[in-house]
Protein backbone atom coordinates (compact mmCIF):
# COMPACT_ATOMS: atom_id res chain seq x y z
CA UNK A 1 0.00 0.00 0.00
CA UNK A 2 2.87 2.31 0.82
CA UNK A 3 4.50 1.57 -2.53
CA UNK A 4 1.31 2.33 -4.34
CA UNK A 5 0.98 5.60 -2.43
CA UNK A 6 4.50 6.62 -3.43
CA UNK A 7 3.71 5.88 -7.04
CA UNK A 8 0.63 8.08 -6.92
CA UNK A 9 2.53 10.93 -5.27
CA UNK A 10 5.25 10.69 -7.93
CA UNK A 11 2.63 10.69 -10.66
CA UNK A 12 0.86 13.73 -9.25
CA UNK A 13 4.02 15.76 -8.77
CA UNK A 14 5.19 14.86 -12.28
CA UNK A 15 1.90 16.17 -13.65
CA UNK A 16 2.30 19.36 -11.66
CA UNK A 17 5.70 20.11 -13.20
CA UNK A 18 4.37 19.22 -16.66
CA UNK A 19 1.54 21.69 -16.27
CA UNK A 20 4.00 24.32 -15.07
CA UNK A 21 6.17 23.95 -18.18
CA UNK A 22 3.17 24.18 -20.49
CA UNK A 23 1.82 27.15 -18.57
CA UNK A 24 5.20 28.87 -18.80
CA UNK A 25 4.90 29.41 -22.55
CA UNK A 26 1.40 30.78 -22.13
CA UNK A 27 2.51 32.93 -19.21
CA UNK A 28 5.37 34.52 -21.17
CA UNK A 29 3.09 35.23 -24.09
CA UNK A 30 0.28 36.67 -21.95
CA UNK A 31 2.70 38.64 -19.80
CA UNK A 32 4.17 40.35 -22.86
CA UNK A 33 0.71 40.88 -24.35
CA UNK A 34 -0.58 42.48 -21.16
CA UNK A 35 2.42 44.82 -20.98
CA UNK A 36 2.25 45.69 -24.68
CA UNK A 37 -1.51 46.34 -24.73
CA UNK A 38 -1.42 50.00 -23.52
CA UNK A 39 0.46 51.08 -26.63
CA UNK A 40 -2.43 50.05 -28.86
CA UNK A 41 -4.71 52.52 -27.13
CA UNK A 42 -2.57 55.45 -28.32
CA UNK A 43 -1.07 54.11 -31.53
CA UNK A 44 -2.95 52.02 -34.08
CA UNK A 45 -1.57 48.62 -34.98
CA UNK A 46 -0.78 49.69 -38.55
CA UNK A 47 1.07 52.75 -37.27
CA UNK A 48 3.01 50.63 -34.81
CA UNK A 49 4.07 48.16 -37.48
CA UNK A 50 4.41 50.36 -40.56
CA UNK A 51 5.23 53.88 -39.41
CA UNK A 52 8.86 54.92 -39.69
CA UNK A 53 8.68 57.69 -37.11
CA UNK A 54 10.43 56.71 -33.88
CA UNK A 55 10.26 59.57 -31.38
CA UNK A 56 9.56 58.07 -27.95
CA UNK A 57 9.66 61.55 -26.40
CA UNK A 58 6.80 62.68 -28.64
CA UNK A 59 4.86 59.43 -28.24
CA UNK A 60 5.53 58.30 -31.77
CA UNK A 61 6.39 54.64 -31.85
CA UNK A 62 6.86 53.36 -35.39
CA UNK A 63 8.59 50.01 -35.33
CA UNK A 64 8.95 49.80 -39.12
CA UNK A 65 12.70 50.61 -39.33
CA UNK A 66 13.42 47.99 -36.70
CA UNK A 67 11.26 45.34 -38.33
CA UNK A 68 12.88 45.99 -41.71
CA UNK A 69 16.33 45.87 -40.12
CA UNK A 70 15.60 42.56 -38.42
CA UNK A 71 14.28 41.00 -41.61
CA UNK A 72 17.13 42.38 -43.72
CA UNK A 73 19.91 41.25 -41.42
CA UNK A 74 18.35 37.80 -40.99
CA UNK A 75 17.72 37.28 -44.71
CA UNK A 76 21.23 38.44 -45.56
CA UNK A 77 22.67 35.99 -43.05
CA UNK A 78 20.54 33.13 -44.37
CA UNK A 79 21.52 33.93 -47.96
CA UNK A 80 25.17 33.51 -47.05
CA UNK A 81 24.66 30.59 -44.68
CA UNK A 82 22.40 28.32 -46.78
CA UNK A 83 24.84 27.30 -49.56
CA UNK A 84 27.66 26.68 -47.08
CA UNK A 85 25.38 24.65 -44.82
CA UNK A 86 23.96 22.62 -47.71
CA UNK A 87 27.33 21.62 -49.15
CA UNK A 88 29.00 21.05 -45.79
CA UNK A 89 26.18 18.85 -44.51
CA UNK A 90 26.01 16.84 -47.76
CA UNK A 91 29.70 16.15 -47.42
CA UNK A 92 29.40 15.15 -43.77
CA UNK A 93 26.35 12.95 -44.29
CA UNK A 94 27.15 11.33 -47.65
CA UNK A 95 30.86 11.41 -48.34
CA UNK A 96 32.72 11.57 -45.03
CA UNK A 97 34.01 8.53 -43.18
CA UNK A 98 32.42 7.72 -39.85
CA UNK A 99 35.46 8.93 -37.97
CA UNK A 100 35.68 12.25 -39.81
CA UNK A 101 31.95 12.76 -39.31
CA UNK A 102 32.26 12.29 -35.57
CA UNK A 103 35.21 14.65 -35.25
CA UNK A 104 33.41 17.25 -37.36
CA UNK A 105 30.30 16.83 -35.28
CA UNK A 106 32.33 17.69 -32.18
CA UNK A 107 33.81 20.77 -33.86
CA UNK A 108 30.39 21.93 -35.03
CA UNK A 109 28.87 21.40 -31.59
CA UNK A 110 31.66 23.48 -30.07
CA UNK A 111 31.06 26.25 -32.62
CA UNK A 112 27.35 26.19 -31.85
CA UNK A 113 28.09 26.49 -28.12
CA UNK A 114 30.31 29.58 -28.30
CA UNK A 115 28.54 32.48 -26.52
CA UNK A 116 27.20 35.18 -28.80
CA UNK A 117 29.17 37.99 -27.18
CA UNK A 118 32.35 36.26 -28.34
CA UNK A 119 31.05 36.17 -31.91
CA UNK A 120 30.26 39.87 -31.53
CA UNK A 121 33.70 40.66 -30.16
CA UNK A 122 35.45 38.87 -33.04
CA UNK A 123 33.04 40.60 -35.40
CA UNK A 124 34.15 44.02 -34.14
CA UNK A 125 37.79 43.06 -34.58
CA UNK A 126 37.63 41.34 -37.98
CA UNK A 127 34.35 41.77 -39.82
CA UNK A 128 33.67 45.45 -39.16
CA UNK A 129 37.07 46.62 -40.53
CA UNK A 130 36.69 44.15 -43.40
CA UNK A 131 33.33 45.63 -44.36
CA UNK A 132 34.80 49.14 -44.08
CA UNK A 133 37.60 48.18 -46.46
CA UNK A 134 35.21 46.56 -48.94
CA UNK A 135 32.98 49.65 -48.75
CA UNK A 136 35.91 51.95 -49.41
CA UNK A 137 36.99 49.79 -52.34
CA UNK A 138 33.49 50.03 -53.81
CA UNK A 139 33.36 53.76 -53.17
CA UNK A 140 30.66 53.66 -50.49
CA UNK A 141 31.16 55.62 -47.31
CA UNK A 142 30.68 53.30 -44.36
CA UNK A 143 32.05 52.92 -40.87
CA UNK A 144 31.86 49.16 -41.18
CA UNK A 145 29.16 48.96 -38.50
CA UNK A 146 26.48 47.95 -40.97
CA UNK A 147 23.81 45.56 -42.11
CA UNK A 148 26.46 43.52 -43.95
CA UNK A 149 28.61 43.16 -40.82
CA UNK A 150 25.57 42.04 -38.83
CA UNK A 151 24.61 39.58 -41.56
CA UNK A 152 28.11 38.11 -41.72
CA UNK A 153 28.39 37.62 -37.97
CA UNK A 154 24.91 36.12 -37.86
CA UNK A 155 25.73 33.78 -40.75
CA UNK A 156 28.80 32.45 -38.93
CA UNK A 157 26.63 31.93 -35.85
CA UNK A 158 23.77 30.01 -37.46
CA UNK A 159 25.89 27.86 -39.81
CA UNK A 160 26.86 25.25 -37.18
CA UNK A 161 23.27 25.21 -35.90
CA UNK A 162 21.81 24.49 -39.35
CA UNK A 163 24.52 21.97 -40.29
CA UNK A 164 23.90 19.93 -37.13
CA UNK A 165 20.20 19.51 -37.98
CA UNK A 166 20.76 19.01 -41.74
CA UNK A 167 23.23 16.18 -41.18
CA UNK A 168 20.71 14.44 -38.91
CA UNK A 169 18.04 14.86 -41.58
CA UNK A 170 20.24 13.48 -44.37
CA UNK A 171 21.32 10.53 -42.26
CA UNK A 172 17.66 9.61 -41.76
CA UNK A 173 17.19 8.84 -45.47
CA UNK A 174 17.34 5.02 -45.70
CA UNK A 175 20.32 3.46 -47.49
CA UNK A 176 18.36 1.41 -50.10
CA UNK A 177 17.30 4.64 -51.86
CA UNK A 178 20.95 5.46 -52.51
CA UNK A 179 21.80 1.89 -53.47
CA UNK A 180 19.13 1.71 -56.15
CA UNK A 181 20.36 4.92 -57.74
CA UNK A 182 23.99 3.81 -57.58
CA UNK A 183 23.04 0.42 -59.08
CA UNK A 184 21.52 2.24 -62.05
CA UNK A 185 24.93 3.76 -62.72
CA UNK A 186 24.46 7.19 -61.17
CA UNK A 187 27.53 8.90 -59.78
CA UNK A 188 27.56 9.72 -56.10
CA UNK A 189 26.70 13.36 -56.73
CA UNK A 190 23.85 12.38 -59.05
CA UNK A 191 22.51 10.09 -56.35
CA UNK A 192 22.61 12.97 -53.90
CA UNK A 193 21.08 15.41 -56.37
CA UNK A 194 18.24 13.25 -57.73
CA UNK A 195 17.45 10.97 -54.78
CA UNK A 196 18.75 12.09 -51.40
CA UNK A 197 18.04 15.82 -51.70
CA UNK A 198 14.57 15.14 -53.07
CA UNK A 199 13.77 12.84 -50.17
CA UNK A 200 15.29 15.17 -47.60
CA UNK A 201 13.92 18.45 -49.00
CA UNK A 202 11.28 18.92 -46.33
CA UNK A 203 13.67 18.25 -43.49
CA UNK A 204 16.32 20.54 -44.95
CA UNK A 205 13.77 23.33 -45.25
CA UNK A 206 12.87 22.74 -41.61
CA UNK A 207 16.55 23.03 -40.67
CA UNK A 208 16.77 26.35 -42.51
CA UNK A 209 13.56 27.57 -40.89
CA UNK A 210 14.94 26.75 -37.45
CA UNK A 211 18.13 28.59 -38.35
CA UNK A 212 16.07 31.57 -39.46
CA UNK A 213 14.20 31.59 -36.16
CA UNK A 214 17.46 31.41 -34.26
CA UNK A 215 18.96 34.28 -36.27
CA UNK A 216 15.80 36.39 -36.01
CA UNK A 217 16.03 36.70 -32.25
CA UNK A 218 19.81 36.83 -31.85
CA UNK A 219 20.67 39.90 -29.83
CA UNK A 220 24.17 40.56 -28.56
CA UNK A 221 26.38 39.60 -31.48
CA UNK A 222 24.28 41.61 -33.94
CA UNK A 223 23.90 44.55 -31.57
CA UNK A 224 27.67 44.86 -31.32
CA UNK A 225 28.36 45.19 -35.06
CA UNK A 226 25.21 46.48 -36.73
CA UNK A 227 25.51 50.20 -35.95
CA UNK A 228 22.16 50.82 -34.24
CA UNK A 229 20.79 53.82 -36.16
CA UNK A 230 17.00 54.07 -36.10
CA UNK A 231 16.21 54.25 -39.82
CA UNK A 232 15.34 51.67 -42.42
CA UNK A 233 18.64 50.76 -44.15
CA UNK A 234 18.74 51.41 -47.89
CA UNK A 235 21.95 49.51 -48.69
CA UNK A 236 23.86 46.69 -47.04
CA UNK A 237 26.56 49.19 -46.03
CA UNK A 238 24.07 51.27 -44.03
CA UNK A 239 23.76 50.82 -40.29
CA UNK A 240 20.61 49.04 -39.14
CA UNK A 241 18.75 48.62 -35.86
CA UNK A 242 17.07 45.22 -35.36
CA UNK A 243 14.28 44.65 -32.82
CA UNK A 244 16.34 42.67 -30.28
CA UNK A 245 18.99 45.40 -30.24
CA UNK A 246 16.27 48.01 -29.72
CA UNK A 247 15.02 46.17 -26.64
CA UNK A 248 18.51 45.51 -25.27
CA UNK A 249 19.72 49.10 -25.72
CA UNK A 250 16.71 50.88 -24.28
CA UNK A 251 15.04 48.70 -21.73
CA UNK A 252 17.08 50.02 -18.80
CA UNK A 253 15.96 53.64 -19.07
CA UNK A 254 12.35 53.37 -20.21
CA UNK A 255 10.70 54.20 -16.93
CA UNK A 256 10.83 57.98 -17.42
CA UNK A 257 8.79 57.99 -20.65
CA UNK A 258 5.23 56.69 -20.53
CA UNK A 259 4.35 53.97 -23.04
CA UNK A 260 8.00 53.44 -23.96
CA UNK A 261 8.10 50.12 -22.16
CA UNK A 262 4.83 49.10 -23.81
CA UNK A 263 6.42 49.81 -27.21
CA UNK A 264 9.45 47.69 -26.34
CA UNK A 265 7.19 44.92 -25.04
CA UNK A 266 5.33 44.90 -28.33
CA UNK A 267 8.73 44.47 -30.03
CA UNK A 268 9.42 41.47 -27.77
CA UNK A 269 5.95 40.13 -28.53
CA UNK A 270 6.61 40.38 -32.28
CA UNK A 271 9.89 38.52 -31.84
CA UNK A 272 8.32 35.76 -29.79
CA UNK A 273 5.34 35.33 -32.12
CA UNK A 274 7.42 35.13 -35.29
CA UNK A 275 9.91 32.72 -33.77
CA UNK A 276 7.13 30.54 -32.32
CA UNK A 277 5.44 30.31 -35.73
CA UNK A 278 8.70 29.28 -37.36
CA UNK A 279 9.43 26.71 -34.65
CA UNK A 280 5.93 25.31 -35.08
CA UNK A 281 6.39 24.90 -38.83
CA UNK A 282 9.76 23.22 -38.44
CA UNK A 283 8.48 20.97 -35.65
CA UNK A 284 5.75 19.54 -37.88
CA UNK A 285 8.00 19.18 -40.92
CA UNK A 286 10.60 17.31 -38.85
CA UNK A 287 8.16 15.11 -36.93
CA UNK A 288 6.71 13.70 -40.17
CA UNK A 289 10.14 12.99 -41.61
CA UNK A 290 10.32 9.53 -40.06
CA UNK A 291 7.92 7.89 -42.53
CA UNK A 292 9.17 7.26 -46.06
CA UNK A 293 6.24 5.29 -47.39
CA UNK A 294 5.66 7.25 -50.58
CA UNK B 1 31.00 10.44 -69.18
CA UNK B 2 33.69 13.01 -68.68
CA UNK B 3 31.17 15.75 -67.97
CA UNK B 4 29.53 13.69 -65.24
CA UNK B 5 32.85 13.12 -63.55
CA UNK B 6 33.64 16.82 -63.83
CA UNK B 7 30.34 17.68 -62.17
CA UNK B 8 31.08 15.24 -59.37
CA UNK B 9 34.49 16.78 -58.76
CA UNK B 10 33.18 20.33 -58.99
CA UNK B 11 30.59 19.75 -56.29
CA UNK B 12 33.05 17.84 -54.17
CA UNK B 13 35.29 20.88 -54.34
CA UNK B 14 32.42 23.14 -53.25
CA UNK B 15 31.73 20.82 -50.31
CA UNK B 16 35.33 20.80 -49.21
CA UNK B 17 35.39 24.59 -49.50
CA UNK B 18 32.24 24.98 -47.38
CA UNK B 19 33.45 22.65 -44.69
CA UNK B 20 36.85 24.33 -44.75
CA UNK B 21 35.16 27.70 -44.17
CA UNK B 22 33.33 26.32 -41.13
CA UNK B 23 36.51 24.90 -39.59
CA UNK B 24 38.35 28.11 -40.43
CA UNK B 25 35.71 30.11 -38.55
CA UNK B 26 36.24 28.05 -35.40
CA UNK B 27 40.03 28.19 -35.68
CA UNK B 28 39.82 31.95 -36.33
CA UNK B 29 37.63 32.66 -33.33
CA UNK B 30 39.75 30.58 -30.96
CA UNK B 31 43.01 32.09 -32.26
CA UNK B 32 41.75 35.68 -32.09
CA UNK B 33 40.43 35.29 -28.55
CA UNK B 34 43.55 33.43 -27.46
CA UNK B 35 46.07 35.89 -28.90
CA UNK B 36 44.21 39.05 -27.95
CA UNK B 37 43.13 37.68 -24.59
CA UNK B 38 46.49 36.37 -23.41
CA UNK B 39 48.09 39.80 -23.72
CA UNK B 40 46.32 41.15 -20.64
CA UNK B 41 45.71 37.89 -18.81
CA UNK B 42 47.27 37.91 -15.35
CA UNK B 43 46.60 36.55 -11.89
CA UNK B 44 45.19 39.88 -10.80
CA UNK B 45 42.67 39.74 -13.71
CA UNK B 46 41.31 36.48 -12.33
CA UNK B 47 41.53 37.04 -8.58
CA UNK B 48 40.87 40.75 -8.08
CA UNK B 49 37.75 42.84 -8.35
CA UNK B 50 37.94 46.15 -10.27
CA UNK B 51 39.70 48.89 -8.32
CA UNK B 52 39.29 52.65 -8.68
CA UNK B 53 39.92 53.77 -12.26
CA UNK B 54 39.73 50.20 -13.61
CA UNK B 55 37.53 51.27 -16.50
CA UNK B 56 40.12 53.89 -17.48
CA UNK B 57 42.90 51.33 -17.58
CA UNK B 58 43.65 51.18 -13.82
CA UNK B 59 44.37 48.24 -11.54
CA UNK B 60 42.09 45.35 -10.79
CA UNK B 61 40.50 42.32 -12.42
CA UNK B 62 37.23 40.67 -13.25
CA UNK B 63 36.85 38.31 -10.32
CA UNK B 64 33.44 39.93 -9.76
CA UNK B 65 32.27 38.71 -13.17
CA UNK B 66 33.78 35.24 -12.86
CA UNK B 67 32.29 34.60 -9.42
CA UNK B 68 29.02 36.27 -10.48
CA UNK B 69 28.66 34.01 -13.50
CA UNK B 70 29.35 30.94 -11.36
CA UNK B 71 26.75 32.02 -8.77
CA UNK B 72 24.16 32.70 -11.45
CA UNK B 73 24.67 29.44 -13.29
CA UNK B 74 24.94 27.31 -10.15
CA UNK B 75 21.64 28.65 -8.84
CA UNK B 76 19.89 28.36 -12.17
CA UNK B 77 21.19 24.83 -12.78
CA UNK B 78 19.85 23.54 -9.46
CA UNK B 79 16.43 25.14 -10.01
CA UNK B 80 16.21 24.04 -13.65
CA UNK B 81 17.21 20.48 -12.71
CA UNK B 82 14.49 20.32 -10.05
CA UNK B 83 11.91 21.20 -12.68
CA UNK B 84 13.34 19.49 -15.78
CA UNK B 85 14.02 16.01 -14.45
CA UNK B 86 10.45 15.33 -13.24
CA UNK B 87 9.07 16.70 -16.51
CA UNK B 88 11.34 14.49 -18.62
CA UNK B 89 10.38 11.43 -16.55
CA UNK B 90 6.68 12.31 -16.57
CA UNK B 91 6.78 12.39 -20.37
CA UNK B 92 7.19 8.57 -20.41
CA UNK B 93 4.25 6.83 -21.96
CA UNK B 94 3.33 5.02 -18.74
CA UNK B 95 2.53 8.37 -17.21
CA UNK B 96 1.18 10.40 -20.04
CA UNK B 97 -1.12 10.03 -23.05
CA UNK B 98 0.46 10.56 -26.46
CA UNK B 99 -1.54 13.70 -27.14
CA UNK B 100 -0.50 15.58 -24.03
CA UNK B 101 3.10 14.38 -24.45
CA UNK B 102 3.21 15.62 -28.05
CA UNK B 103 1.82 19.00 -27.05
CA UNK B 104 4.36 19.32 -24.23
CA UNK B 105 7.23 18.50 -26.59
CA UNK B 106 5.95 21.10 -29.04
CA UNK B 107 5.72 23.71 -26.26
CA UNK B 108 9.26 22.83 -25.17
CA UNK B 109 10.50 23.26 -28.74
CA UNK B 110 8.88 26.68 -28.90
CA UNK B 111 10.36 27.69 -25.55
CA UNK B 112 13.73 26.36 -26.70
CA UNK B 113 13.63 28.61 -29.76
CA UNK B 114 12.39 31.71 -27.94
CA UNK B 115 15.08 34.42 -28.13
CA UNK B 116 16.87 35.06 -24.85
CA UNK B 117 16.09 38.79 -25.05
CA UNK B 118 12.41 37.82 -24.77
CA UNK B 119 13.17 35.87 -21.59
CA UNK B 120 15.02 38.94 -20.37
CA UNK B 121 12.09 41.25 -21.05
CA UNK B 122 9.61 38.82 -19.49
CA UNK B 123 11.88 38.30 -16.50
CA UNK B 124 12.03 42.03 -15.98
CA UNK B 125 8.23 42.28 -16.02
CA UNK B 126 8.02 39.53 -13.40
CA UNK B 127 10.65 41.23 -11.26
CA UNK B 128 8.85 44.57 -11.35
CA UNK B 129 5.68 42.75 -10.39
CA UNK B 130 7.44 41.05 -7.46
CA UNK B 131 9.11 44.34 -6.45
CA UNK B 132 12.63 43.02 -7.12
CA UNK B 133 15.46 45.14 -8.48
CA UNK B 134 18.20 43.81 -10.77
CA UNK B 135 19.75 41.16 -8.55
CA UNK B 136 21.33 37.73 -8.28
CA UNK B 137 17.88 36.27 -7.62
CA UNK B 138 16.40 37.93 -10.73
CA UNK B 139 19.26 36.65 -12.88
CA UNK B 140 18.89 33.14 -11.50
CA UNK B 141 15.15 33.11 -12.20
CA UNK B 142 15.58 34.20 -15.81
CA UNK B 143 18.45 31.80 -16.48
CA UNK B 144 16.36 28.99 -14.98
CA UNK B 145 13.56 29.71 -17.45
CA UNK B 146 16.09 29.79 -20.28
CA UNK B 147 17.67 26.48 -19.25
CA UNK B 148 14.48 24.48 -18.58
CA UNK B 149 13.62 23.72 -22.23
CA UNK B 150 17.22 22.85 -23.16
CA UNK B 151 17.60 20.49 -20.21
CA UNK B 152 14.18 18.90 -20.50
CA UNK B 153 14.44 18.16 -24.22
CA UNK B 154 17.88 16.58 -23.85
CA UNK B 155 16.74 14.47 -20.87
CA UNK B 156 13.55 13.48 -22.67
CA UNK B 157 15.61 12.17 -25.60
CA UNK B 158 17.73 10.11 -23.18
CA UNK B 159 14.71 8.74 -21.31
CA UNK B 160 12.98 7.81 -24.56
CA UNK B 161 15.98 5.76 -25.65
CA UNK B 162 15.60 3.35 -22.72
CA UNK B 163 14.29 0.11 -24.29
CA UNK B 164 10.71 -0.67 -23.31
CA UNK B 165 11.56 -4.37 -22.90
CA UNK B 166 13.87 -3.43 -20.05
CA UNK B 167 11.04 -1.67 -18.24
CA UNK B 168 8.68 -4.56 -18.96
CA UNK B 169 11.06 -6.90 -17.18
CA UNK B 170 10.87 -4.72 -14.09
CA UNK B 171 7.09 -4.50 -14.34
CA UNK B 172 6.85 -8.27 -14.67
CA UNK B 173 8.49 -8.53 -11.27
CA UNK B 174 5.75 -6.44 -9.77
CA UNK B 175 7.41 -3.03 -9.44
CA UNK B 176 5.43 0.17 -9.64
CA UNK B 177 6.06 2.78 -12.34
CA UNK B 178 7.89 4.97 -9.82
CA UNK B 179 10.20 2.16 -8.72
CA UNK B 180 10.96 1.22 -12.32
CA UNK B 181 11.69 4.85 -13.11
CA UNK B 182 14.13 5.13 -10.24
CA UNK B 183 15.84 1.77 -10.57
CA UNK B 184 15.87 1.20 -14.33
CA UNK B 185 15.09 4.31 -16.34
CA UNK B 186 17.16 6.83 -14.39
CA UNK B 187 20.14 4.52 -14.27
CA UNK B 188 19.96 3.81 -17.98
CA UNK B 189 19.39 7.41 -18.95
CA UNK B 190 22.02 8.79 -16.58
CA UNK B 191 24.66 9.73 -19.19
CA UNK B 192 22.03 11.48 -21.29
CA UNK B 193 20.71 13.33 -18.25
CA UNK B 194 24.23 14.50 -17.37
CA UNK B 195 24.86 15.63 -20.92
CA UNK B 196 21.60 17.56 -20.90
CA UNK B 197 22.48 19.35 -17.68
CA UNK B 198 25.95 20.25 -18.90
CA UNK B 199 24.72 21.52 -22.26
CA UNK B 200 22.22 23.75 -20.48
CA UNK B 201 25.00 25.05 -18.23
CA UNK B 202 27.03 25.89 -21.33
CA UNK B 203 24.15 27.83 -22.84
CA UNK B 204 23.33 29.56 -19.57
CA UNK B 205 26.81 30.76 -18.73
CA UNK B 206 27.29 32.42 -22.11
CA UNK B 207 23.95 34.14 -22.38
CA UNK B 208 24.07 37.90 -22.06
CA UNK B 209 20.75 39.17 -23.39
CA UNK B 210 18.60 37.51 -20.75
CA UNK B 211 20.52 38.85 -17.75
CA UNK B 212 21.13 42.31 -19.17
CA UNK B 213 18.28 43.90 -17.19
CA UNK B 214 17.64 41.22 -14.62
CA UNK B 215 21.05 40.66 -13.00
CA UNK B 216 22.51 44.14 -13.32
CA UNK B 217 26.26 44.76 -13.09
CA UNK B 218 28.47 45.67 -10.16
CA UNK B 219 32.13 45.77 -9.17
CA UNK B 220 31.41 43.89 -5.95
CA UNK B 221 30.98 40.19 -5.38
CA UNK B 222 27.34 39.85 -4.24
CA UNK B 223 26.75 39.12 -0.55
CA UNK B 224 23.05 38.25 -0.76
CA UNK B 225 20.49 37.10 -3.30
CA UNK B 226 19.17 40.65 -3.57
CA UNK B 227 22.47 42.29 -4.55
CA UNK B 228 23.14 42.99 -8.21
CA UNK B 229 25.71 40.69 -9.77
CA UNK B 230 28.30 40.95 -12.55
CA UNK B 231 28.71 38.24 -15.17
CA UNK B 232 31.33 37.24 -17.74
CA UNK B 233 29.30 37.79 -20.93
CA UNK B 234 28.30 41.25 -19.76
CA UNK B 235 31.91 41.95 -18.75
CA UNK B 236 32.87 41.19 -22.36
CA UNK B 237 30.06 43.35 -23.70
CA UNK B 238 30.55 46.41 -21.50
CA UNK B 239 34.34 46.44 -21.74
CA UNK B 240 34.31 46.11 -25.53
CA UNK B 241 32.12 49.22 -25.69
CA UNK B 242 34.57 51.55 -23.90
CA UNK B 243 36.95 53.83 -25.81
CA UNK B 244 40.01 52.96 -23.67
CA UNK B 245 42.29 50.44 -25.47
CA UNK B 246 43.48 48.77 -22.23
CA UNK B 247 39.89 48.09 -21.25
CA UNK B 248 39.03 46.79 -24.73
CA UNK B 249 41.93 44.36 -24.45
CA UNK B 250 40.45 43.19 -21.17
CA UNK B 251 37.22 42.41 -22.99
CA UNK B 252 39.21 39.78 -24.86
CA UNK B 253 40.63 38.45 -21.61
CA UNK B 254 37.10 38.09 -20.23
CA UNK B 255 36.12 36.42 -23.51
CA UNK B 256 39.07 34.05 -23.21
CA UNK B 257 38.04 33.00 -19.69
CA UNK B 258 34.43 32.53 -20.85
CA UNK B 259 35.53 30.58 -23.92
CA UNK B 260 37.75 28.26 -21.85
CA UNK B 261 34.87 27.59 -19.44
CA UNK B 262 32.46 26.83 -22.31
CA UNK B 263 34.97 24.60 -24.12
CA UNK B 264 35.73 22.64 -20.96
CA UNK B 265 31.99 22.24 -20.29
CA UNK B 266 31.43 20.93 -23.83
CA UNK B 267 34.29 18.47 -23.69
CA UNK B 268 33.35 17.21 -20.22
CA UNK B 269 29.78 16.66 -21.45
CA UNK B 270 31.01 14.45 -24.26
CA UNK B 271 33.52 12.54 -22.14
CA UNK B 272 30.86 11.89 -19.50
CA UNK B 273 28.45 10.58 -22.10
CA UNK B 274 31.14 8.28 -23.44
CA UNK B 275 32.38 7.13 -20.01
CA UNK B 276 28.99 6.23 -18.56
CA UNK B 277 27.55 4.71 -21.69
CA UNK B 278 29.69 1.60 -21.03
CA UNK B 279 27.12 0.25 -18.56
CA UNK B 280 24.10 0.88 -20.74
CA UNK B 281 21.96 -1.83 -22.31
CA UNK B 282 20.92 -0.93 -25.85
Amino acid sequence: MKRRFKDIVAFASGRLFLIFVNALALLIFCGLLLKAAPILQTVSLTDLLFSSVWHPMKHQFGLFPFIVSTLAVTLLAMLMAIPVCLFASIYLAEYASRRFREVSRLIIDILAGIPSVIYGLCGILVIVPFVAVVGEYLGVSTTGYSLLAGGLVLAVMVIPFIIAISVEVLRMIPGPFRESALALGATKWETVKYVVLKKAAKGLVAAVVLGFARAFGETMAVLMVVGNVAQAPSSIFDPAYPLPALIANNYGEVMSIPLYDAALMSAALILMTVVALFSLTAHYALSRLGDHND
Amino acid sequence: MNRRKLEENFFKFLMALSLGLVFLALAGIILIVLIKGLSSLSWSMIFETPKGGYYLGGEGGIANAIVGSLYLVAGATVLALIISLPVALALQKEYLGKRFADITRLVLDILWGTPSIVYGAFGFVVMVWLGLRASLLGGIIVLTLLMIPIMTRAMDEAVRLVPYELKEMAYAMGTTRFETTLAVVLRQAFPGVCTGVILAVGRGIGDAASILFTAGYTDEIPRSLFDPVASLPLAVFFQSGTPVPEVQARAFTAALILLVIVLVINIVARLLGWRFSKNIVR
